[in-house]
């Protein structure tokens, strides 16, 4: 009986607990005062409005669209092949080459910005822009090769020959078997890359400079000298389009078998 | 080139980095023929048909197929269709688009590829699956698909690698005849790889047996059946009482044993079927160690001063205890004179 009871109340507590921030949010960015504040202040929708006039959300939006975009095709461009290579070859030191290619998992991303302003940034004399795609191309490829990997593992490999007795090249195999039947996890690899992208922080923190800002690090920069809801009201944007982006996959695709 | 010339194998030799899988191999196969290659697990079953494939190249030798030398024709170019063991279709297409897509690679468009594909799909009675996706289809479909996919080919060969070791019993007895029909229907010469010998007595018209990565014996479903060249094939036919022969006598447990009839010169051995050996009367004696009963028969397994002997009588037959003594013999001119021995 008791059991019954504590099961609903801690789901709830959970959702609160995963939920909350996400409400309290666009609650806040509804408030019609001044400054960030919650309960809000009265509704309206001013701060909603505010969000597409400040200029350098706007350039940072577009500056982090391409990173996302632009990070995650190269990661798949790199990732793909890499992963066609560790599932169907017998590569020597397979095992060594998979940790590798995962390691900015497990390394911070705060480690990794600095290394790469430190290192690369400063010594080749990059372009700020070049450094932060480079950047989260190498953050993104990690998911990109796990996702696709997983895809390819489930894929037999002997349709390849099959394709190639009914006359095929091997690489004509591989576009006409191959990737059909792993699409699902390459668009799951887009999905899931561009949203690290999106909402990556510490490493573009490192890499980004005058002009050249990512959306994250640009509404904390904004947060620093304007309190205004104007940053929950974009966040509660950004969080919907993150949501609607997953919704779609997860419906057309089935998003959630590939990760 | 003549006919039973059709597809030749010439001192191939097959091999995974340092090892050796099938030395210098030869092999003629007649042009229309269904040929059973038989043989136990890792004899190079698998091996050797991937190479005619292409799929495998070759580290010596050649393979001749309709008078060309195609040993260095990559596996695209090659006239020659290859049923996986696990069917191999392409799980995004459907069961029409598997079939067309290699007469599409052709370059075969429209109606003509239209005819062929329904044609081929009418072959192996699947007509009304056309539009199903591979995963919707049980596996004696899928194997169909998979047949199908290779047959609107047609190649001038068709290999196909342990097609019926992933159905079940009934299905696999359908698929039997069903693949002797499509094969005389059309007339393709077709290889199948398989490790049970009913299978291959029952189907092939010819059927070669391979150990250890070469040819023990080829033959006629009869041949192979009642005059096995080793002892090797002896047993796998179901000759289960086997030994080495030397002049008049058998090499036994016991040593040699004398045995009376006529045994041909070249003759290196002498086996029994279980249904040959006497049982009741004869020379010998042993205890009964097992028995079980096979419907129309019972089996006793012996163990005797020869080694163990296994027989096999008319159940009918009044039943002998475990541990019974028993007299039997092995009839010389029962046996099946074995050629060759040495490879058990
Ligand atoms: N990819 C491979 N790499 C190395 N050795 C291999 C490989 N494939 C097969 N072999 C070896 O070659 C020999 C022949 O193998 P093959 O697969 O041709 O046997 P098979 O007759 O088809 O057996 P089965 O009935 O089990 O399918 C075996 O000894 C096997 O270990
Ligand atoms: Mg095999």
């Amino acid at each position: 009986m008791r059991n019954k009871l504590y099961a609903p109340i801690i789901l709830l507590l959970v959702l609160a607990f995963l939920i909350g921030p996400f409400i309290i949010i666009i609650a806040a960015s509804l408030s019609a005062g001044e400054t960030l504040s919650f309960p809000p202040q009265g509704l309206s929708l001013r701060w909603v409005i505010k969000v597409f006039e400040v200029e350098s959300f706007r350039a940072s939006f577009g500056i982090s669209m391409f990173l996302a975009i632009g990070g995650t095709l190269a990661a798949l461009i790199l990732g793909i092949p890499a992963s066609y290579a560790l599932s169907r070859y017998k590569v020597p030191g397979a095992e060594t080459i998979r940790t590798i290619v995962s390691s900015p998992i497990i390394v911070p991303g705060i480690i990794v910005g600095l290394a790469l302003l430190r290192y690369f940034v400063v010594p080749f004399n990059f372009g700020i822009l070049l450094a932060l795609f480079l950047a989260h191309t190498a953050l993104i490829l990690p998911y990109a090769v796990r996702v696709v990997s997983a895809s390819l593992n489930n894929l037999r490999s002997d349709i390849e020959e099959a394709a190639v007795l009914l006359g095929c090249s091997r690489t004509g195999a591989f576009f006409r078997v191959v990737m059909p039947n792993i699409r699902g996890g390459i668009l799951a690899a887009f999905i899931l890359g561009f949203v690290t992208s999106f909402n990556q922080v510490p490493v573009s923190l490192f890499l980004s400079g005058p002009g050249v800002r990512t959306l994250p690090i640009d509404m904390l920069s904004y947060m620093e000298i304007t309190y205004d809801p104007s940053v929950a009201a974009l966040s509660a944007l950004l969080a919907f389009m993150s949501l609607g982006i997953v919704f779609l996959a997860e419906r057309f695709l089935g998003f959630s078998r590939y990760v | 080139m003549s006919d039973s010339r059709f597809l030749c194998l010439e001192k191939l030799t097959l091999s995974y980095g340092k090892n050796v899988a099938v030395p210098e191999m030869d092999l003629d196969i007649g042009k229309g023929e269904l040929v059973a290659l038989l043989g136990p697990s890792g004899c190079g079953k698998t091996t050797t048909m991937r190479a005619i494939a292409g799929l495998m190249e070759p580290s010596s030798g050649s393979i001749i197929l309709d008078g060309a030398n195609i040993t260095r024709v990559p596996a695209n170019k090659r006239p020659v269709g290859l049923v996986f063991q696990s069917y191999a279709l392409f799980p995004h297409l459907n069961v029409y688009e598997n079939v067309a897509f290699g007469l599409k690679l052709m370059g075969i468009k429209g109606k003509q590829l239209d005819e062929r594909v329904v044609d081929g799909l009418k072959t192996v009675g699947l007509s009304q699956y056309a539009t199903r996706k591979p995963a919707e289809l049980s596996g004696g479909q899928q194997q169909r698909v998979s047949l199908a996919r290779s047959m609107v080919m047609e190649p001038k060969v068709l290999l196909l690698d342990e097609p019926l070791s992933n159905l079940d019993a009934r299905l696999r007895l359908e698929m039997r005849t069903e693949l002797q029909r499509v094969q005389k229907e059309s007339g393709v010469t077709m290889i199948f790889v398989t490790h049970d010998q009913v299978e291959a007595l029952a189907m092939a018209d010819r059927i070669i047996v391979m150990l250890d990565g070469h040819i023990e014996q080829i033959g006629t479903p009869e041949q192979i059946y009642n005059n096995p060249a080793s002892d090797f094939v002896a047993d796998f036919v179901g000759f289960e009482n086997v030994f080495e022969r030397d002049g008049n006598k058998i090499k036994t447990l016991s040593g040699d044993v004398t045995v009376s009839g006529d045994i041909a010169p070249t003759t290196k051995g002498l086996a029994w079927r279980p249904t040959m050996v006497t049982l009741g009367e004869g020379p010998y004696e042993g205890t009964v160690r097992g028995t079980s009963f096979a419907g129309g028969t019972r089996e006793y397994l012996l163990d005797t001063p020869l080694g163990q002997i296994k027989a096999e009588c008319d159940a009918s037959l009044p039943a002998h205890d475990f541990g019974a003594a028993l007299k039997f013999d092995l009839p010389v001119h029962k046996a099946a004179q074995l050629a060759r021995t040495g490879s058990l």
